[in-house]
């Protein structure tokens, strides 16, 4: 294992044992609001310091590390099958399913989803858990973020159609479903890999900005979306780095991730 | 020699005393004539939505009607008196039903087409269409019939209403009088300023009315500026950015944490006047064909309940929290700056949380290990819906969300955008409780109207009711129309007195906070004098200079 | 043949636009707020005032009457005209479509330009560090809010091209990288070098044209990712394009603007991706 992937292991490991720990490194929990020190820098009382609004700040992305850390690559993984799924059969298939598949998919592209989201949220009770909010919100972000991956799949689907080893398989009488899964599945996992990695963080922003909407994490719940969100205000006010922290351990763990798992990546190419 | 060198030294002071003189005068003209000129610039929150005086509905139309538009009266921001504009003077008649104008003679529009009482006839003739369903027309009407204009000389005219109009003279504030004439139409003013460009998403450029009729205590033609940009830009961080940078010269109404770190590196550029005139509440929804459980009804109908939810919430950690202390408890629906029609008797709910389980107790309720429950065994727990992307709204149901949890209330606060808050709150009545706020009020109560008659709309916690399904509502109705129907100030001041009351004691609206007017001018800019009436810093805009003194 | 097989593309293509529209008009037409507007809240409107701004609303209620009307109209040239800015939809779309494409456009060029070096050298370097610094960059660029994007651009003065590029280039970045990766491993890289051909000639011989089809692909998907990002950095640089027209107009529900500009996105959308499926195609068959 080369220094890089080991370093990677160990922030990773340190990242999640973090979060578990949550309510031992920060008992005071997330939505205490300390109303005499709001906005504060970091103290002893506070490593992060405090929020607008008096809530711990190390706290709050410790907390938002478990949501943001299972739910994120949870909701990776469903567009990621998907994409799998209806661009990699659609290109494997090719003609007009191809041609079908690949218009739905522009169609999906272009079309303005906010209204679906708004609808979604109409339908879903006021007084909704927001355990169940969340949950609602990550997986509409899976079904809906698998487009873009879907097209470039199919266009390496359909050029391994053609290629030798499959005609070899084809060949062989190897047919259908089984030439589709052992054979081009497996030649298609560094995109699978790619929109995998990509949707992680590319959720966890979404998720923020859903709670324009009402979906997302709601209020006290932290998240690394609704905390990355503070940056705006940063960009017109503040000499406050510390504030900064939940976009640099995105960034780590992200990095961490990808590093760590680059070898499969390799493997897979 | 004596004499001839006395004489020189006379003449050498004469000279230099005359040299003096010169050099002051020379200094007062070049002061002057450099503090002249120039271009004010700052941000429309939206894209005005029309140019059209008539049809002004959103703040960035109100915004160019206030600089183009020229009017009869105006209220004089800082004073809050009226003052006469293009009216000499006025006369209301004692049933308040007519008003009669002696208008300025030997005025141009700013295409120079020449002023006059034909144009206010046609202005009010315009305005009072029924098919116009304008906020400005709408403030006049005061009861079934046509509005009858009487051109009695060039320079004289008379308006009467089918029924008396309450604080008849100050709405003439909002009506610009367009030329009747023009091929301009409505592009053709009386103001400071006239619309120069238009570029959608991006600017509008005013620029100096060469017609405009008044002038400053010296004779000097105002306005003083050449032009005024102003740039459509809905994002705050963005807006101050460029303030900081000195692209903008006034932010209109800064927010509060702007504010501080404005204050922090510049003190002398932000401007805290006190408070507005606008609110921040909450009510509970007491339509009773709501899609809500029964249960809850029954809360939000008490006025028990709501007094109590009113206790438990500290309105001063709101005010210094999320406001940063530039904001204040609110007592009522009428701010203090609004120093004629506030019920100084009034004060704002203190916070107490022991005194609101004590009352919540007292209808039945009871805490059952941290979890209030009502006589029936149901958890109390209601949701707050507010409009998403309003930080101040969202840390104010955050802070209430902890508030009343200390009394074992669960609160579930949702953000969500504008037209699906409007459809829950207006529609569907699909809601529990709604934080909001009423912004660019007015200071006379009559323009509450449809918010305080049962019968109405925007009687937001119960509209359209087809009878008052209270006794208090129906007291309140009685009130409204009284200080309506009455010309007599003391008289309407007592009744919208007892309205205050009324609602303090009922708690249909739980008022929070009043916040401050706050606003940030760039020291290039002279003459500005910031208040707490919209427009807060341009209200003077005419006198208003750029550059250095 | 050749004129049969555009002629049936060209339908494919105008039947995608018009479900693309028809399906923007519903979701526009069914989600909540649709017929509201925020003036009902202003309480100088009298009840008469009301009951005309309800009635102006529910014209457009009718979905199917709505689309059909308006694909007349499309056809003699007028798209209708915008509830929100009272302006004919052909005006403002033809006065912002300019703006936008030149943004669009820069950007795109912009992030395929950084990735591709940035891809490239990962390729031809294959080191660990250097991939690893290269994915902390990308990852960076992912993890970064659009919104503070278009700020940033603002605070340094820096054209909202910028802010696009590296919101797309991540994306362009990783599946670039992975790729050509795998382009790599293929068994005529191997019999390439033991013929002693250098790398910089295996690079761009024998590993960008078997990964090409599926970069074309990518590039079709990247001018959606660009065209989506333009929203944001419009809407917060004040530049007064599609995207901030777009944006307005989802907040104001403006059933005209939106179906309009769907059916815009939808156009571009499908050529992007057609275009990149053509010359793939084409790519496929030469070597073939």
């Amino acid at each position: 294992m080369s220094l890089w992937r080991k370093l990677a292991c160990a922030v990773l490991v340190l990242v999640v044992c973090a979060s578990l720990a949550a309510s031992w490194l920060a008992p005071s929990g997330y939505a205490k609001q300390y109303r005499d020190a709001t906005d504060a820098p970091p103290s002893r009382t506070h490593w992060l310091g405090t929020d607008e609004i008096g809530r711990d700040r190390f706290a709050r992305v410790l907390y938002g590390t478990r949501i943001s850390l299972l739910l994120a690559p949870a909701a990776a993984l469903i567009s990621t099958f998907l994409a799998a799924l209806i661009g990699g059969l659609a290109g494997y298939l090719g003609g007009v399913w191809a041609k079908l598949a690949m218009a739905v998919t522009d169609l999906f592209l272009s079309l303005p989803w906010l209204f679906l989201l708004i609808a979604v949220r109409a339908l879903m009770p006021l007084n909704v858990s927001p355990v169940f909010s969340v949950l609602a919100t990550f997986l509409l972000l899976g079904l809906l973020g698998w487009t873009s991956a879907a097209r470039v799949l199919c266009a390496s689907a359909g050029s391994l159609r053609d290629s030798d080893f499959v005609k070899q398989a084809r060949a062989a009488g190897i047919r259908g479903g089984r030439l589709f899964w052992v054979h081009v599945m497996p030649n298609l996992k560094p995109v699978l890999y790619a929109q995998f990695w990509i949707s992680i963080p590319v959720f966890i922003l979404s998720e923020a900005n859903l709670g324009i909407l009402g979906l997302g994490v709601a209020e006290p719940m932290p998240s690394w979306g609704s905390l990355l969100k503070e940056l705006e205000g940063l960009i017109s006010g503040g000499e406050e780095p510390w504030k900064f922290i939940p976009l640099f351990l995105l960034v780590v763990v992200v990095t961490s991730f990808q590093i760590l798992f680059s070898k499969q990546e390799e493997v897979a190419a | 020699m004596r004499l001839l060198r006395e004489s020189l030294r006379a003449f050498a002071i004469k000279g230099r005393s005359a040299v003096v003189v010169v050099m002051i005068c020379l200094g007062f003209l070049l002061g002057h004539v450099l503090a002249q000129g120039g271009e004010l610039r700052f941000c429309l929150r939206t894209e005005p939505k029309t140019f059209d005086p008539l049809k002004v509905e959103d703040d960035a139309s109100n915004a160019i009607r206030y600089l183009t538009g020229g009017v009869l009266v105006r209220l004089n921001r800082q004073t809050q008196d009226l003052e006469p504009e293009l009216a000499q003077s006025w006369k209301v008649s004692k049933d308040g039903r007519q008003i009669t104008f002696k208008l300025r003679s030997g005025l141009s529009f700013s295409d120079g087409s020449p002023f006059s009482a034909e144009d206010v006839a046609y202005t009010m003739q315009q305005l009072m269409d029924p098919a116009l369903h304008s906020p400005t027309g709408d403030a006049f009407r005061s009861g079934t019939g046509n509005v009858e204009t009487k051109v009695l000389s060039p320079t004289l005219i008379s308006v009467t209403f089918p029924a008396a109009v309450a604080g008849l003279d100050r709405l003439f504030d909002q009506v610009a009088i367009m030329s009747a004439h023009s091929p301009k139409k409505e592009m053709a003013v009386l103001g400071p300023f006239v619309v120069a460009d238009y570029k959608p998403g991006a600017t509008v450029l005013l620029q100096r009315n060469p017609n405009y009729w008044k002038t400053d205590a010296q004779g000097h033609k105002l306005p003083f500026l050449d032009s005024i940009r102003l740039d459509i830009q809905p994002n705050r961080d963005v807006e101050m950015l460029r303030f900081k940078r000195g692209e903008l010269d006034l932010i209109n109404a800064l927010d509060s944490e702007y504010f501080d770190k404005l204050a922090t590196s510049s003190p002398q550029l932000v401007h805290d006047v006190g408070p507005s005139l606008d609110s921040e509440q909450i009510w509970f929804n007491q339509v009773a064909r709501a899609p809500i459980p029964g249960y809850k009804k029954t809360w939000f109908h008490s006025a028990t309940f709501r007094r109590a939810i009113s206790a438990a919430i500290n309105r001063d950690d709101l005010s210094r929290v999320v406001f940063h202390g530039h904001a204040q408890p609110a007592a009522g629906p009428v701010s203090p700056a609004n120093k004629f029609w506030f019920d100084s008797k009034l004060k704002a709910e203190p916070h107490n949380p022991d005194a609101a389980i004590k009352a919540l107790q007292g209808e039945g309720f009871r805490l059952e290990n941290g979890t209030l429950k009502d006589p029936n065994g149901n958890a109390v727990v209601f949701s707050i819906i507010t409009n998403a992307g309003n930080k101040y709204r969202e840390r104010m149901a955050t802070m209430i969300q902890e508030d009343v949890r200390k009394i074992g209330i669960q609160v579930n606060v949702v953000t969500l955008d504008f037209p699906s808050l409007i459809e829950r709150m207006a529609q569907t009545f699909d809601y529990e409780v709604v934080l909001l706020g009423l912004t660019n009020v007015g200071l006379d109560p009559n323009e509450q109207m449809n918010v305080w008659l049962s019968s109405a709309e925007n009687h937001q916690w119960n509209p359209q009711q087809k009878s008052p399904e209270t006794a208090w509502e129906a007291e309140i109705d009685r009130l409204m129309r009284t200080q309506a129907a009455s010309a007599d100030p003391k008289r309407r001041k007592d009744a919208f007195d007892r309205v205050q009351e009324i609602v303090a004691e009922q708690a249909p609206f739980v008022y929070l906070v009043n916040r401050n007017a706050l606003s940030a001018i760039s020291a290039a800019v002279h003459g500005a004098s910031p208040v707490i009436l919209s427009p807060q810093t341009f209200w003077n805009a005419e006198r208003l200079t750029i550059g250095q003194k | 043949m050749l004129a049969g097989k555009i002629a049936r593309h060209a339908l494919a293509l105008l039947a995608t636009l018009l479900v693309g529209g028809l399906l923007a008009a519903t979701l526009v037409r069914f989600a909540p707020g649709f017929d509201v507007d925020e003036q009902q809240l202003d309480p100088h409107l009298s009840a008469e005032s009301m009951q005309a701004l309800r009635a102006a609303r529910l014209q457009d209620r009718n979905i199917f009457r709505f689309y059909l009307h308006y694909m007349n109209r499309a056809v003699h040239g007028d798209l209708g005209t915008s509830v929100s800015l009272g302006e004919p939809v052909r005006t403002l779309l033809r006065e912002r479509a300019p703006l936008t494409l030149r943004l669009v456009g820069i950007g795109l060029a912009l992030a395929w330009a950084a990735a591709m070096a940035l891809a490239l050298t990962a390729a031809w370097l294959r080191t660990s560090a250097y991939d690893a610094l290269t994915t902390m960059v990308s990852g960076t660029f992912l993890c970064i809010p659009a919104a503070v994007l278009a700020l940033l651009s603002v605070l340094w003065n820096v054209p909202g091209t910028l802010a696009i590029a590296l919101i797309v280039f991540p994306h362009v970045y990783r599946y670039a990288r992975n790729m050509l990766a795998k382009a790599y491993s293929q068994p005529h890289v191997l019999a390439a070098r033991a013929r002693g051909i250098g790398e910089l000639r295996i690079l761009f011989w024998h590993v960008v044209p078997v990964a090409g089809s599926q970069l074309l692909a990518v590039a079709g998907v990247s001018v959606s990712m660009a065209v989506g990002a333009a929203i944001p950095v419009e809407a917060l640089c004040g530049l007064a394009g599609i995207g901030q027209l777009a944006w307005q107009a989802a907040l104001a529900r403006d059933l005209p603007l939106l179906v309009n500009i769907t059916v815009l996105v939808t156009l571009v959308t499908l050529l992007a991706n057609s275009g990149a499926d053509v010359i793939g195609h084409m790519v496929r068959d030469q070597k073939a």
